[in-house]
C-alpha cells in the first residue's frame, strides 16, 4: 500500500513539475520510455541472474550453505542469549544468516521467519529478537551478485570492483545496528508492577 | 586488488564447480535447474520494474528530480552522501523493487564507473528493505509489538549509508 503512495506522488510531482517548467511533452513521451527501458534493463539482468542462480544451486546442493551455518552458530550464541540454549531456534537462526551471506533470497526469507517463530515468546519482540532483525537489514552479503549484475548491464567496466565498499558498508551498518540495539533496549522494557 | 576483484566470478564457479563434483552434486543439471529458477526472479520483477520506471522517468524528465537534488544538497553535504544518491536512501528501507530502479536510474544518469553511480550501487548493496523484514518477520512470529526493533534497524541503516558514501570516496573519490 505504500508503494501506491510513492507512485502516485512520483506522476502528480512529475506532471506540476513539468508544467512549470514546460517540460510536459517531455514528461508525456517519458512515461513510455522508462517502460520500454525496464524491459531492456530486466533482460540483460536475467542473463547475470540466471548464471548466478545456478551456482547458488551449486552451492545448496552440495551443502556449503550449511557448512556456513554450522560455523556461524558460535557467533549467534553470543549475540543472541536469548536462545543459546535453544538448539532449534539457533539452527534456524544459523540457517538464515547463511542464506543472507551467500544472497540465497528465496531460503533467507522462510528461515527468518521459522527463526524469529521459534524465538518468539508472546506477542511482545525480545531482545534478541530484535537483534536478529538487525542482523537480517544490515544485508551482510560475501557477493553482492544482483548489484554487480546491475551495474554490468549499465556498463560499468569492472562490476565486482564495489564489493571490498559494500562489505565494509554492510559491517558498519551491523556494528551500529546491534550497538543501538544494546542502547535502546531499556527505554523498550516492559515495565513492572 | 582489481585484478582480484576481476577473478571474482570465475574463481567462484571454479570453486564451487570443484567442490559440487568432490560431493557428487549433478553438477550440470543444478547449473541449469538454478538458471531457471532465475528466469522466475526476472520475469517476477518485471512488471514491478516497468510500472517503477515509468514514473520515474517522468519525474526524471520533469526536472522534479533534479529540484529535489538542489533541495536536499545542503543536507547531503552535511551527511557527506552525493545529492543524487540521497532520494535513494528515502526509498530503500520501504520498496526492494523502488530502490533497484531508482537505483538503476542513477547509476545510469551518472554513469557506472562515476562516483555518484558507485556510491548509488553499494548504498543497494548494503542495506535491506528494513520494514518489510520487519513486518515479514514479526507478522510470521506473531508479534505484534516490535519494541526498538524498528529505530535499532533504522540507525543501521543510517550508518550503512553514510558508510557507502565515505568508503566510496576513499576507494574511488
Amino acid at each position: 500500500m505504500a508503494m501506491s503512495y510513492v507512485w502516485i506522488v512520483f506522476v502528480v510531482a512529475a506532471i506540476v513539475c513539468g508544467a512549470l517548467t514546460g517540460r510536459l511533452d517531455a514528461v508525456g513521451s517519458a512515461a513510455l520510455e522508462g517502460a520500454a527501458e525496464a524491459v531492456k534493463l530486466t533482460i540483460s539482468l536475467a542473463g547475470a541472474l540466471c548464471l548466478w542462480n545456478g551456482v547458488l544451486e551449486v552451492m545448496r546442493a552440495a551443502g556449503i550453505d550449511r557448512a556456513i551455518a554450522k560455523a556461524a552458530r558460535p557467533l549467534l550464541r553470543r549475540l543472541l542469549p536469548d536462545v543459546a540454549d535453544n538448539d532449534e531456534a539457533l539452527g534456524a537462526a544459523a540457517a538464515n544468516i547463511s542464506a543472507n551471506l551467500l544472497g540465497l533470497g528465496n531460503a533467507a526469507t522462510p528461515t527468518g521467519i521459522r527463526a524469529a517463530k521459534l524465538m518468539a515468546v508472546g506477542d511482545r519482540a525480545t531482545d534478541s529478537l530484535c537483534a536478529f532483525v538487525v542482523l537480517n537489514t544490515a544485508s551482510i552479503q560475501l557477493i553482492p551478485a544482483t548489484v554487480a549484475a546491475l551495474r554490468s548491464s549499465l556498463g560499468a567496466s569492472s562490476p565486482f570492483d564495489i564489493l571490498p565498499a559494500t562489505l565494509l558498508s554492510s559491517v558498519c551498518a551491523l556494528v551500529a545496528g546491534l550497538a543501538a540495539e544494546r542502547l535502546f533496549r531499556r527505554f523498550t522494557r516492559e515495565k513492572r508492577l | 586488488m582489481t585484478a582480484v576483484l576481476s577473478a571474482l566470478l570465475p574463481g567462484v564457479l571454479a570453486v564451487v564447480g570443484c567442490a559440487a563434483l568432490i560431493r557428487r552434486v549433478d553438477l550440470f543439471s543444478s547449473l541449469v535447474g538454478g538458471a531457471k529458477e532465475g528466469i522466475n526472479v526476472s520475469l517476477g520483477i518485471l512488471p514491478t520494474l516497468v510500472i517503477l520506471f515509468a514514473a520515474i522517468y517522468m519525474l526524471r524528465a520533469s526536472g522534479a528530480l533534479d529540484m529535489l537534488c538542489d533541495l536536499l544538497s545542503p543536507v547531503a553535504s552535511a551527511v557527506g552522501i552525493p545529492a543524487e544518491c540521497l532520494p535513494l536512501a528515502l526509498i530503500r528501507p520501504f520498496s526492494g523493487s523502488g530502490a533497484l530502479a531508482l537505483g538503476a536510474d542513477i547509476i545510469r544518469e551518472a554513469g557506472a564507473d562515476s562516483l555518484v553511480g558507485r556510491t548509488a550501487a553499494v548504498m543497494l548493496g548494503s542495506t535491506e528493505t528494513t520494514f518489510y523484514v520487519i513486518a515479514v518477520y514479526f507478522g510470521g512470529a506473531g508479534v505484534t509489538k516490535s519494541r526498538h526493533a524498528l529505530p535499532a534497524a533504522l540507525v543501521a541503516d543510517i550508518v550503512g549509508f553514510c558508510a557507502a558514501a565515505m568508503f566510496c570516496r576513499l576507494f574511488f573519490g
